[in-house]
């Protein structure tokens, strides 16, 4: 998928290397986490779909959908949370890379938020019955998406940058504890078919024998180091942009 | 308390405002007809509240964009942001609260009135329009600033307000069901914890918006 992201934009930066002496923001090298979350990642896919999983009633193989679609939220959480902080660093600091590193961390948040959407929905389908069935969780997490759709609206209507970056941090700060709220908070009050809520046993109570958990834990891990890996190399696309009309 | 007493001032925007619940109810009312005795009270506790969500929005709106340009720079010299956003909330909470007041009067005259609890739906009330103002004034202040009108406000706060919407709902249902009233402390605390957080940001990060 990066490799995809990053076709287009080939052009561009081999034009800046020859050009440009400062070649701190181009550095491709390979780090050892990126390639933690490659290894992680090949283990997590392969493991995932090959692994014996515990044979439970209703669930039957789409159990392993944990490894894949629970991460996917742990992503978005993540990425989101990383955005709201570039964009304190924004409000105090003032610099404009991390306005755009808060804008794409939120980018690659909506991303995992409709993979996330996408995975529980097929999986929804097989256990539930239906693709979306109005459980609160599926609403919260629609609603959820939709304040970072709005963040990107606000983006657009701005034609000064520094008043973009500025009056956008302030709405993606001040949305995080709503969005919080509605997915921490509000779910927890009614009752949901999620398991784990409304009577329905968690995933814990499935894999005591926490063959799943090693899967589990590390599928998390991979899929955040995925996400940090997506939004750095398309903040470095934005600055290398910068870089060539001048806008920095 | 000076900014209350200037707010007060523009009476315009009051009035069309009172206007636009009394025309808001009314529709209602004739969209159900005569059937409107059959309103089952969860749908009058719904549409109370959608009623309630669009006058908020419409209402706050106003509290930045309506001022003219050097007013601004006027209150800049007076006084210092915080001052200012804690007085616009602050303004907005007893506006909202007089706003809510009326529309339920006016609303339950034409509509009918299933709350059993009435005292309990007037905390409702109360939570709801210190909860609204204090979401949305920070929020008139962003579309105020974006220059980009109504339909951004209505973007950007929609998805911030539901979840506050959604506890409201079930709250007043509690109180329209007459239950009893240790079922629904939940709700007020976490409504009361989320008003309270909204505020607290709203109170932090004005200054920033107020700079610009």
């Amino acid at each position: 998928m990066f490799y995809f992201l990053t076709f287009g934009e080939v052009k561009i930066q081999i034009f800046v290397e020859f050009y440009s002496p400062q070649t701190d923001i181009l550095n491709m090298k390979l780090t050892w986490w990126k390639l933690l979350a490659i290894l992680i990642l090949l283990y997590v896919i392969i493991g995932g779909f090959m692994f014996d999983v515990p044979k439970l009633n209703i669930l039957n193989e789409s159990i392993r959908n944990l490894y894949f679609h629970v991460p996917m939220w742990f992503g978005m959480i993540i990425s989101l949370l990383i955005s709201v902080i570039f964009s304190v660093i924004y409000l105090a600091k003032g610099n404009a890379k991390s306005d755009i590193q808060a804008a794409e961390y939120a980018n690659t948040g909506i991303v995992f938020g409709v993979l996330g959407l996408l995975t529980g929905m097929v999986w929804a389908q097989y256990t539930w019955g239906s693709y979306w069935s109005g459980d609160p969780k599926q609403n919260a997490s629609a609603i959820g998406l939709l304040i970072y759709l709005a963040y990107f609206v606000l983006r657009g209507s701005f034609t000064d940058d520094q008043q973009r970056a500025r009056i956008s941090a302030i709405y993606n700060i001040f949305s995080f504890p709503a969005l919080i709220a509605l997915l921490f908070i509000l779910p927890r009050l009614t009752d949901s078919l999620h398991p784990g809520n409304g009577g329905n046993p968690g995933f814990n109570a499935y894999d005591l024998d926490s063959r799943m958990r090693l899967l589990f834990y590390p599928s998390i891990l991979g899929f955040t180091l995925l996400g940090v890996w997506i939004s750095s190399l398309r903040v470095r696309i934005r600055l290398v942009r910068n870089r060539i009309y001048g806008i920095e | 308390m000076k900014e209350v007493m200037l707010e007060w001032r523009q009476r315009l925007a009051f009035n069309s405002i009172l206007l636009y619940i009394g025309s808001t109810i009314f529709v209602c009312y004739l969209s159900f007809g005569v059937r409107s005795n059959e309103l089952s009270p969860i749908t009058w506790n719904v549409v109370f509240w959608i009623i309630m969500l669009f006058v908020s929005i419409n209402a706050m709106a106003k509290s930045f964009a309506d001022e003219q340009k050097g007013r601004h720079f006027y209150y800049y010299t007076l006084a210092s942001p915080q001052a200012v956003i804690l007085a616009k909330m602050v303004y907005n909470s007893l506006l909202m609260i007089v706003f809510s007041v009326t529309a339920l009067l006016f609303y339950s005259m034409v509509l009918g009135n299933p709350v059993e609890d009435m005292t309990f739906f007037f905390l409702a009330i109360l939570l709801g329009a210190t909860g609204f103002s204090s979401t949305l004034t920070l929020i008139s202040g962003i579309a105020y600033k974006a220059a980009a009108g109504a339909s951004l406000m209505a973007i950007l706060s929609f998805p911030v307000i539901l979840p506050m919407l959604l506890m409201l709902i079930r709250l007043s249902k509690n109180s329209i069901d007459g239950l009893a009233r240790s079922v629904s402390y939940d709700e007020i605390v976490t409504l009361m914890s989320v008003n309270v957080m909204l505020a607290a940001v709203s109170y932090v990060l004005f200054p920033y918006l107020w700079r610009s």
